[in-house]
């Protein structure tokens, strides 16, 4: 019985992982590359800086928070958003920099 | 009838051509217009929706900006620490607060702080009317209690008519209050500096020292990494690795506002138009002359810990860094003339 229920919990999250999408969100010019994104529970974002400096990606907000830390021209940092709602998310670095992320179920 | 349909080719063949260099030429134009230059200062000054600047708002907001009534203790006004004739700083390494009590930050100029899109030191204030207000409510600045200050101005007469006029049936009250001010600080801008000419194409408005400076605040020296465009400031926080001078507490800076572990130590990147008048420098003040400030980041920061990353040694020899200073120096602009406002008593 547990054995079935394990499998069953595996056939499960590989189905959701089947399903799970990543997006790319760039920096270019101190500006994220969309200002708008909604993504699917279990989404992926990957946050690319593409300037010739370094960018942080970090989010305060109740939904998800994080903080990707500072990195620098072509690297990414990747997040994925587990819990539904409204995720503002900044670069501490840059103020301007703001893209705001809706998690649907 | 063929040399009709031969004139009505090359009718077609020159109209044709004449469109092509008229596409051509929208297409240049469209270039040029795309991207801004960014050295070039808009001509319109940014405003809100609902404060645009009008004289009547400008006229009030200068007496009030110079007006200790505003002050908890009567006594202190916002030209007390921002003051004209110091590059609308102080001349102190820190401000002097409510009681002659020593403050832990630098007193920034205001000085084209209308293109700012961020305010104070760690950003706690997003827009200019919500800092106007910011350091009169602070008890360790000017220490007042805005009911009263509404109450106070409002039973002077004089105030009562230039609210009226700047902000018809809107009254007396700390919103109005705080438009008014945000509306004269707009009006401080800094023009027509020697880099200003010689950016318009004026080749000897600054020297081959200045000319030099740019190029390496540009490029090696990687100044505008942080001090970017017209204004010079990114309107971002960095962590530029200052010592803490004796005698004063550790800054966590915008950390206080966002708590993200590069915003430890993080400060606001100040303008550098006017570089030469609103001295000393950095949060702290800890630096008298640029020549200081061009070492500091030569070394690239003191202290490693939370070190902004874009910061390391630049390696500049003697000559470059005096260049750089040459350059700083070229960011002056024009005198700014101020008449002291009598006020309404």
């Amino acid at each position: 019985m547990l054995l079935k229920n394990l499998f069953g919990c595996l056939m499960l999250a590989l189905a959701l992982n089947a399903t799970a999408a990543e997006f790319e969100v760039g920096q270019k010019d101190k500006q994220f590359s969309v200002s708008h994104l909604k993504v699917k529970l279990g989404d992926t974002v990957n946050f690319v800086n593409y300037d010739p400096f370094f960018h942080n990606v970090f989010s305060l907000s109740d939904a998800k928070t994080f903080d990707l830390g500072s990195y620098p021209q072509g690297q990414g940092r990747k997040i994925t958003f587990n819990n539904p709602g409204t995720v503002e998310v900044e670069c501490a670095i840059h103020s301007q920099m703001k893209l705001v992320i809706e998690v649907e179920k | 009838m063929k040399t009709d349909r031969r004139v009505i080719l090359l009718s077609l063949t020159i109209l044709m051509a004449g469109l092509t260099c008229l596409m051509a030429g929208a297409g240049v134009t469209r270039a040029t217009t795309a991207k801004p230059d960014p050295f070039l200062r808009p001509v319109a000054v940014p405003t809100p929706a609902d404060n645009a600047i009008t004289p009547a708002r400008v006229e009030l907001g200068k007496m009030l900006f110079f007006d200790p009534r505003l002050s908890g203790s009567q006594w202190i006004s916002c030209a007390s620490c921002h003051n004209p004739a110091l590059g609308w700083s102080d001349g102190l390494p820190t401000a002097i607060g409510d009681g002659m009590k020593k403050l832990p930050r630098r007193t920034p100029t205001i000085l084209n702080v209308a293109y700012n899109t961020i305010f104070m030191w760690d950003g706690r204030a997003a827009s200019l009317e919500d800092q106007a207000t910011g350091p009169i409510k602070t008890k360790a600045e000017m220490d007042q209690d805005m009911k009263i200050l509404v109450e106070r101005l409002s039973a002077i007469p004089g105030y009562s008519k230039l609210f009226e006029r700047a902000y018809p049936g809107e009254g007396v009250t700390e919103k109005t209050i705080a438009k008014a001010l945000a509306s004269f600080e707009r009006t401080i801008v800094s023009a027509n500096s020697p880099f200003d000419r010689w950016h318009a194409g004026d080749q000897k408005a600054v020297d081959e020292s200045a000319k030099r400076g740019f190029k390496l605040f540009t490029g090696k020296g990687k100044c505008d990494v942080c001090h970017e465009g017209f204004n010079f400031t990114d309107n971002g926080f960095h962590n530029i690795g200052l010592k803490t001078p004796t005698g004063m507490s550790e800054d966590v800076g915008r950390y206080a506002q966002r708590k993200v572990k590069v915003n430890k130590g993080a400060f606001k990147t100040p303008t550098l138009r006017d570089v030469t008048l609103n001295g000393p420098y950095m949060h702290n003040g800890m630096y008298q002359t640029l020549e200081e400030v061009v070492d500091h980041y030569d070394r690239g920061g003191d202290v490693k810990d939370n070190l902004d990353p874009n910061m390391e040694p630049l390696h500049l020899t003697p000559q470059e860094k005096q260049d750089l200073v040459a350059f700083l120096k070229s960011l002056t602009g024009a005198p700014i003339l101020v008449t002291i406002p009598q006020l309404p008593r």
